[in-house]
């Protein structure tokens, strides 16, 4: 009985045992992105807000920091992750209406959250910079 | 479908517990979220500087304000609900995802407070 048993048997899935996929991984980093805009979106989104409410010398010192090199580095990578939350997002919507399970459908379109994630970060990126400067 | 009650199951809603509400709620704010946070990323690109005077004259408008205390309502709604999930998966210990589920709440509401008063602030002068 146990000598027949398949060695390479399914594993219950868990981050350190999954076999990396792009259809788990847009799952995974879907939940990364979520938190990291809950509380590093939300905080950094409140503190400009509130500067902006408490006048000129608050909204100073959020604006230099905000367009500092590490202001610039967070905007980046913030951007990066909102469009890739919402790209996954607009996937986990379609998926709702129970379309898009097929395997190649759902590893193309997990591809494509991916890259237009990457995409739409350059194009805000070009279009701040080439309307606003640095 | 098919273990809840008579009218439960004429309805499409299963059992129709605060599961269900929870799930859809999550989506509707989705939704809500995509349109608000699009509207609102074009809006600070098409600013002509993100300067206090100009964020202020942009907030001063109600065409501005009102799609800003929406988006504030709807993406802290959202995060309450998606992180709840996060803590119900991940946090076993049931003292510690008490004090998890408590921390996000008063994280939630009063972001969404802060927010909604820093926009009436500036939108009603002062």
């Amino acid at each position: 009985m146990a000598a027949n048993r398949p060695t390479a048997r399914p594993i219950s899935p868990h981050l350190s045992v999954f076999k990396w996929r792009f259809t788990m991984a847009v799952s995974i980093i879907h939940r990364a992105t979520g938190t990291a805009l809950a509380f590093g979106g939300g905080v950094l989104f409140l503190w400009w807000l509130l500067a902006a409410a408490s006048g000129p010398d608050a909204y100073a010192v959020f604006y230099s920091v905000a367009r500092g090199p590490i202001g610039i580095l967070v905007g980046v990578g913030l951007s990066w992750v909102f469009f890739q939350h919402l790209l996954s997002g607009l996937r986990h919507l379609y998926m709702d209406t129970g379309a898009g399970y097929g395997l190649a459908e759902a590893r193309s379109s997990a591809v494509a959250v991916f890259a237009g994630a990457v995409l739409l970060t350059v194009l805000l990126w070009v279009a701040i910079l080439s309307t606003k400067g640095l | 479908m098919g273990n809840g009650t008579e009218l439960g199951r004429v309805r499409g809603l299963g059992s129709a517990k605060s599961g269900v509400h929870h799930w859809w709620m999550q989506r509707v704010t989705a939704v809500a979220n995509v349109a608000l946070l699009l509207w609102f990323v074009i809006s600070l690109v098409r600013l002509p500087g993100l300067d206090h005077a100009s964020v202020l004259l942009w907030l001063r408008q109600p065409v501005a304000a009102v799609p800003m205390l929406l988006l504030i309502a709807s993406v802290f709604w959202h995060l309450r609900l998606g992180f709840q999930v996060f803590i119900e998966d991940y946090v076993h210990d049931e003292g510690a995802k008490l004090l998890a589920l408590l921390a996000l709440n008063f994280y939630a509401l009063a972001g969404a407070a802060a927010g909604v008063f820093a926009v009436l602030k500036i939108a009603l002068g002062a």
